[in-house]
């Protein structure tokens, strides 16, 4: 499986040097790709039917519990499917429907990174190396949404899909690792046996807590569903595969994985109800009166998702039969309408339902499958969605007694909009008087039509046999959220009941809504005049007081001012040290310990004070270096009296180096002038010397700490023995902390870059701001 | 600042100041000294001819650029630090040839190690200060 998962991101690093050969006929190679690993998946279908898990394990990084574990059972094989199945006809479509982009291979690394991170994510073993692959798919989604980079509105809402899933995805990592921190353990089959541990632990409700956070951001549910129409700022093909079929999904995939390990519990069942239910409420209200057809679609993939929460939610054996099979229905037919979009945008060069109609005449096979993907998604019987709504609605009438109404005319009232929306998308354009401008459309390249006719009949194949799903996989798929055997086994039939009637009434009134709700421009300004209360409005308001923070902090922190960097870091630690002094009590100070004074000490100190007062009084910057590197080499002359040669040699040189410098670097300043008040001078005086006085205090400190040796006493015993050196302080600093030095020496090469890079950097004109 | 004493003594200085820097290097293993100190002996002995005759008359006798310098020192640190691991033993292990060897006397892994550091200090040193002095 680890080829699956790395294909993908090995040919996307290959794009780069052979770029422009793909931009060539050997683009046909790309489609390939997928169409290889669909195949791989396919061929697994046989084991995973009857009930075995496919793993594999390659070790990684052991020592912190991250291995590459990887797991495929029915859920796993459903998605992995999806990704690479519909990603073998966006491959072929993207193909024509970029030809001729400038950033074609660019587009096409993306959408393979974005392929091999989702098959990640889906196939993990492992929460840590899940959480890699998820946010690998939040980066990849970014580079797509903002594909078209010259496009304002494009970058922000490629940013605000970041920042939001990015934001998730920090929670859901707080959250695994907690659950890691639990259990022991970051396998995830090895979790589900842990289930009693962890939802009796008393974090259990901050780990789902921040679970549902990372699942809810990246599926779009409420409150923070915006980024997924912004999101459809993205070329086509990518809202087709990435935001209605696999990415958002990932979030559904996540919580559906964890069921057996964290779900039912009374907690996770009523947050995931409520936000299920709110979202595709919400949302299948809003898509009714969208006019741009990938809006509409947009809203009513967040409905979706929506409807797939609320179904994990209810967690009943039924309820999770329904999801399973709803995944891939909605996948199927909206895919389909997106691709379908997508051919109407290509020729059109417009997406505004209110615009469009009549072009059945034109594009007739493109109708055919839009036709059909609208049909399934109202559930009309003898289509897949049909027997996705089937079981939506047995899963909401076999719940809980009292309950069951008001679930059940959600789910109806929901449903209505879905289907009133694939009407709108799937057959509005298609329909009426075909206007002057469209009539000369010709039909596109057969790659732009063919696969989502795939994928429109695809299901219908379901809808009539829809054994050859249910048996194959969507059986072990329920089985996998359940973690206990289902017994599905989907039918086309189930005879007339309640069932039958209420789908039959949803596709009717449906029907009605469609037929009289004429989206317009002058309902939509309504609906977005509401937009003051909406969670956006909130959600971006934060985001920017975020920013007005930063900006705040960063003025007074990081002004620029070496001053005020030093001002601030010396105050910080005078107040540290000086707390950290004070509670450690009272100093006594033994002057009969003290050795003796000698006469060249007192010389010494009284060059370090004449020198000091030399740089407080005088007014040239050239005297006060000197009298600074006066200071040093005093300093200097003390540590040769107490033995310290190698201190002494390298603060002697890197004195005189320093000199050097600041000459240098004062040679060119401009003439010294006082623009310091009195009353930063007496400021600055009481900072210095109140730290003059912390660390003389800390020094004295020091002397009545108790000594030990253990440490100086190693390295002595050691450096001869061990690193064959007489000099210890060098053994150290080459051998037993070499490491350390290793960095410290990047530091400096990295300062002298800065140096050499600030200095020689000449902007050309057009760089300059 | 062109001063023909200064000039005259450069000319002896910077060999002897540079010569003085190796053997701080070398000997750093057993008596004071090092590659952090050697490195910025040798620094001083190529401020000390900028001084006399000129940064552009000493970027001359480097040849290379300081900058060049850096990459080489850390290339030898690394391969110091990863050379062990070609003998299967862990990275940073110190090894040692059995015997000494004439002048230089014993080789291991640590002097690669210090004469790694020395470079990148030289080069460090050096390219901050021209860099500045040949700022216009």
């Amino acid at each position: 499986m680890l080829f699956t998962v790395l294909t993908g991101l090995i040919i996307s690093c290959l794009l780069i040097p052979f770029g422009n050969i793909i931009k060539t006929k050997w683009s046909i190679l790309l489609p390939l790709i997928p169409v290889i690993l669909f195949l791989y998946y396919l061929l697994q279908i046989p084991a995973i039917t009857l009930g075995t898990n496919v793993l594999q394990h390659v070790s990684w990084v052991p020592s912190l519990g991250v291995n590459l574990d990887f797991k495929l059972d029915g859920l796993s094989l459903l998605f992995a499917l999806l990704i690479t199945g519909i990603g073998t006809g966006i491959f072929f479509y993207a193909r024509t429907y970029l030809r001729g982009h400038p950033y074609f291979d660019r587009f096409f690394a993306y959408l393979l990174l974005f392929m091999s991170a989702m098959l990640g994510v889906v196939l993990s073993n492992n929460i840590l190396s899940l959480f890699v692959f998820w946010e690998l798919t939040s980066i990849s989604s970014f580079f797509l949404i903002g594909f078209n980079n010259d496009n304002k509105d494009s970058r922000n809402s490629a940013i605000t899909a970041l920042s939001i899933t990015g934001l998730g995805g920090f929670f859901l990592l707080a959250g695994l690792i907690l659950m890691g921190n639990i259990t022991g353990t970051y396998i995830i089959s090895d979790l589900v046996t842990q289930r009693e541990i962890l939802i009796n632990h008393q974090m259990y409700p901050v780990v789902i807590g921040l679970m549902f956070i990372g699942a809810f951001t990246k599926s779009a549910q409420f409150p923070f569903h915006f980024w997924l129409p912004g999101a459809m700022k993205a070329p086509t093909p990518v809202s087709a595969y990435l935001h209605s079929a696999t990415m958002v999904k990932a979030g559904i995939y996540l919580l559906a994985r964890f069921t057996p390990a964290l779900g039912n519990t009374e907690y996770w069942n009523t947050t995931l109800m409520i936000v299920g239910g709110f979202t595709m409420l919400m949302a299948a209200i809003h898509a009714l009166f969208r006019t741009d057809l990938k809006a509409i679609l947009a809203y009513s993939t967040i409905a979706a998702l929506g409807m797939l929460t609320f179904l994990l939610g209810m967690g009943t054996k039924e309820a999770i039969i329904a999801a399973s099979v709803f995944i891939l229905v909605h996948a199927l037919y909206k895919a389909t309408l997106f691709m379908v979009t997508g051919v109407i945008d290509h020729e059109t060069h417009t997406r505004d339902i209110t615009k469009l109609s009549g072009l059945g005449k034109v594009l007739k096979p493109v109708f055919i499958a839009a036709l059909l993907a609208a049909l399934s998604s109202a559930g009309l019987p003898s289509t897949f969605g049909f027997i996705g709504k089937d079981l939506i609605y047995e899963a909401t009438l076999h719940y809980q007694q009292n309950w069951q109404i008001w679930l059940t005319a959600i789910a109806v009232a929901t449903n209505i909009g879905l289907v009133a929306a694939g009407f709108i998308v799937g057959i509005k354009p298609f329909v009426g008087p075909l206007p002057e401008e469209y009539s000369k459309i010709q039909l596109p390249p057969f790659s732009m039509w063919i696969p989502p006719l795939i994928l429109a009949i695809l299901s219908i194949v379901f809808g009539i046999f829809p054994s050859i799903t249910g048996d194959y996989f969507s059986h072990q798929v329920a089985n996998a959220i359940a973690g206990v055997e289902t017994n599905l086994h989907l039918k086309i039939w189930h005879g007339f009941n309640t069932v039958l009637i209420l789908s039959l009434s949803t596709l009717a009134v449906g029907t009605l809504v469609y037929l009289f709700n004429k989206p317009s421009s002058i309902k939509l300004a309504k609906i977005e005049s509401a937009n003051k209360i909406s969670a956006q409005y909130v959600i971006t308001g934060i985001g920017k007081q975020f920013a007005v923070f930063a900006k705040w902090y960063t003025d007074i922190f990081h002004n620029g001012y070496l001053r005020s960097y030093h001002f601030k870091i010396i105050l910080a630690a005078e107040l540290l040290l000086g707390y950290k002094l004070w509670i450690s009590g009272p100093i006594y100070i033994n002057f009969e310990d003290l050795t003796p004074l000698s006469w060249y000490e007192v010389g010494i100190v009284a060059i370090l004070l004449g020198a000091l007062y030399i740089i407080v009084t005088t007014k040239s910057r050239l005297t006060s270096v000197v009298s600074t590197s006066v200071i040093g080499y005093a300093i200097c002359l003390l540590f040769v009296f107490y033995s310290a040669p190698d201190l002494a040699m390298t603060q002697f040189t890197i004195d005189t180096l320093t000199t050097v410098l600041f000459v240098l670097v004062l040679y060119k300043l401009p003439p010294f002038i006082n623009l310091t008040t009195r009353w930063v001078l007496v400021r600055d005086a009481i900072l210095a010397l109140g730290f003059g006085a912390i660390l003389a205090l800390i020094a004295l400190r020091i002397l009545y700490e108790p000594n030990t040796t253990e440490i100086a006493d190693f390295y002595g015993e050691n450096a001869y023995l061990l690193a064959k050196g007489k000099n210890v302080v060098n053994v150290i600093l080459v051998d037993f902390r070499g490491i350390d030095t290793m960095f410290e020496t990047v530091v400096l090469a990295i300062s002298a870059l800065g140096v050499y890079s600030l200095i020689r950097l000449r902007l050309k004109s057009s760089e300059k701001e | 600042m062109k001063s023909a004493i200064l000039q005259t003594a450069t000319r002896y200085l910077l060999p002897i100041l540079l010569l003085f820097s190796v053997f701080l290097l070398l000997r750093g293993h057993y008596y004071p000294g090092g590659g952090f100190v050697g490195g910025l002996v040798a620094s001083i002995a190529f401020v000390l001819h900028s001084f006399a005759n000129g940064t552009k008359a000493t970027m001359k006798i480097l040849r290379y650029k300081p900058l060049s310098l850096i990459p080489i020192g850390l290339g030898t640190a690394a391969c110091s630090v990863i050379f062990p691991l070609a003998f299967g033993l862990p990275a940073m292990t110190g090894l040692w040839l059995e015997e000494p060897i004439p002048v230089i006397g014993m080789i291991g892994t640590a002097i690669f190690f210090d004469l790694g550091v020395y470079l990148v200090v030289i080069g460090v040193v050096l390219t901050i200060l021209f860099t500045i002095a040949l700022e216009e």
